[in-house]
């Protein structure tokens, strides 16, 4: 079992609609696996799917080595759940809520009560854990749930829009959280989001969904090769560079595409190997150059992009 | 089956429809009237009155026309004064299935609370992602609705057995009640109309959305228990052992059915599709 998650094909479908259509993909051990998709991509379902709570109609998965269609209830043992609403009880207190899920998930009896009192104080809640949930805030609910779904120390977590809905401070919290709970046995983290920024600043790799299909895979560095075949390099020049400069660099091996206006040049080369040879070239003929900057792009214009090109695409 | 989840989710159901006041108080008001008013209606305030007997239970139907009880019912107090067969037959007979009320009703009142209420209240998906089983699931809130419906039911038998002995003393001067037919009333008859609530709300559970439509619908079931109370009076038939026996089997078997295809509809992947 190399894996923590492998899908084959996995689909399910409601009437008409096909709410997870073919997806493949493979997620690694220990790795934070960003889901991204709009309202109705799909990513529900799929973390449905992956815990065996909802049959899939076709396509077949492994989580934790497990099917999750033949072993639900073994495999629910080692994944935590965040779900995209709280679904706490609000009649009981914090305190009683996750001593009720703690006992569901086989946390021994002896031990229950300690990691209660743990996880409530880890998450702000231990003044709170008396009272009912009823009475909480939106963002308390939330790190309550948080803390259900790490009450059994699972060693996959997903996590389905942690932080919609909260105010700044609160899904900075939330999300710092999610860092450290990513962090600790080797745990693999499934996170569905909306939160372009938050998939950046947490995920190793991301996948996009629309309308249940897997549009791409990768680390924001390869969606970003793929989108925009290579690498773009600015250069930024002190002077407005000789004429012949551009001929001169469109000659270089390596150099596919290239701008250049007033004293700012926009190179797109194979790979990184390539610079040098177009900083020399440029300095060769008497350019002064300020900086050189390879182009990150953002999961923001990574995500647009991909939008933009299953529309053209459907177009 | 891990009977520690079982409990837990059992625990956890009846916690909750503690803090339901809709679904309790009506739990705790119904058998009170069973319990205490009516037998003091029946037994005390009619000697308290001063009526007599023969106006509350006359044996001749007026002028000359028959006896308008059933002769099945009048031979089980036959040698009984007027005033004490008004007792036997009130308290000891014709309010009988009224006492299957309190388990039905409470039954169905746990039962949509825990089934229904999780849908409403948008707590089951988290339990739904519990390692718990289908199975564990059902039990847990079958246990969590069954089991309390019938204690009570005990409870108030007791209850009752306690009021209508010590208020009828003066008129029958010894302990008569419960008549022989009660005990399979309660032991057979009582937990097989706790779980025909439970089952009824299980099947409704599916296809409504509200608590409280959940509650009306098996609140319709209380019409069951009228035509039991009917029955009697006009004679179809007699609360007596072998009936309440009968009675017991073929709810018993209502409830096979309708758990058979409860079972059916209580998967996860149905349940979270319905959210
Ligand atoms: N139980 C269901 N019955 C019918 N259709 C469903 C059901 N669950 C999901 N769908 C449909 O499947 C599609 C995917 O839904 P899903 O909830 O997985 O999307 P999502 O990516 O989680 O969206 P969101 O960002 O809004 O949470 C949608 O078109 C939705 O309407
Ligand atoms: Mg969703």
């Amino acid at each position: 079992m190399a894996y923590a998650v492998e899908v084959e094909q996995l689909s399910r479908r409601f009437g008409s609609v096909a709410a997870v259509d073919g997806l493949t993909f493979r997620i690694e051990p220990g790795e934070v696996f960003g889901v991204l998709g709009p309202n109705g991509a799909g990513k529900t379902t799929t973390v449905r799917l992956l815990n065996g709570v909802l049959a899939p109609s076709g396509g077949r998965a492994w989580v934790l080595g497990l099917d999750p269609a033949a072993h639900g209830c073994e495999l629910r043992r080692r994944t935590g759940v965040l779900t995209e609403t709280p679904s706490l009880y609000e009649r009981l207190t914090a305190r009683d809520n996750l001593h009720f899920f703690g006992a569901l998930y086989g946390v021994a009896e002896a031990d229950l009560p300690r990691r209660v009192d743990d996880l409530l104080a880890l998450l702000g809640l231990s003044e709170r854990a008396n009272h009912k949930v009823g009475s909480f805030s939106k963002g308390m609910k939330q790190r309550l749930a948080l803390a259900r779904a790490l009450l059994h120390q699972p060693d996959l977590l997903f996590l389905d829009e942690p932080t919609a809905g909260l105010d700044p401070e609160a899904a900075r919290q939330v999300t710092a959280w999610i860092e450290q709970a990513s962090r600790e046995r080797g745990r693999t983290v499934f996170l569905c989001t909306h939160n372009l920024a938050e998939a950046q600043r947490l995920c190793h790799r991301v996948a996009v969904l629309d309308r249940g299909r897997l549009l791409a895979v990768g680390t924001a560095a390869e969606l970003a090769r793929t989108l925009w075949h290579g690498l773009w390099v600015d250069v930024d020049l002190r002077t407005r560079p000789p004429g012949a400069l551009a001929d001169s660099l469109r000659a270089l091996p390596g150099v596919t595409e290239l701008t250049l206006d007033e004293d700012r040049l926009a190179v797109q080369v194979e790979g990184e190997a390539v610079i040098p040879s177009v900083v020399a070239t440029v300095v060769g003929q008497g350019g002064q150059v300020l900086r050189v900057n390879p182009r990150v792009y953002s999961l923001e214009e990574i995500y647009f992009r991909l939008q933009r090109e299953r529309k053209e695409g459907a177009a | 089956m891990n009977w520690r989840t079982v409990r837990t989710l059992a625990a956890k159901d009846l916690k909750e429809v503690r803090q339901n006041r809709s679904a309790w108080i009506p739990a705790i008001v119904v058998p009170l009237l069973f319990v205490v008013v009516l037998p003091l209606a029946i037994i005390v305030a009619p000697s308290a009155a001063g009526l007599p007997g023969e106006v509350l239970l006359p044996r001749q139907g007026p002028a000359g026309m028959p006896n308008p009880l059933p002769p099945a019912l009048m031979a089980e107090v036959a040698g009984l004064d007027d005033m004490q067969a008004w007792v036997v037959l009130m308290a000891g007979y014709l309010l009988a299935p009224f006492f299957l009320v309190v388990p039905l009703m409470f039954a169905s009142i746990v039962g949509a609370d825990s089934f229904v209420g999780e849908k409403e209240r948008k707590t089951l998906e988290a339990l739904l992602y519990t390692p718990a089983s289908d199975r564990e699931l059902l039990v847990g809130k079958v246990l969590a609705s069954v089991t309390p419906a019938v204690a009570l039911a005990w409870l108030c038998f007791l209850a009752y057995g306690l009021v209508v002995n010590v208020a009828s003393g003066p008129i029958m001067g010894r302990v008569w009640f419960p008549p022989p037919a009660w005990w399979p009333l309660m032991l057979w008859v009582a937990p097989a109309v706790a779980t025909l609530g439970m089952a009824a709300t299980v099947l409704i559970s599916a296809r409504v959305s509200t608590f409280m439509e959940a509650y009306q619908l098996s609140g319709s079931l209380v019409v069951l228990v009228v035509g039991l109370v009917l029955g009697q009076v006009a004679g179809l038939l007699l609360l007596n052992v072998e009936t309440t026996l009968a009675l017991g089997l073929a709810l018993w078997l209502v409830d096979a059915a309708l758990l058979w295809f409860g079972v059916r509809t209580f998967t996860r992947s149905e349940l979270i599709a319905r959210i």
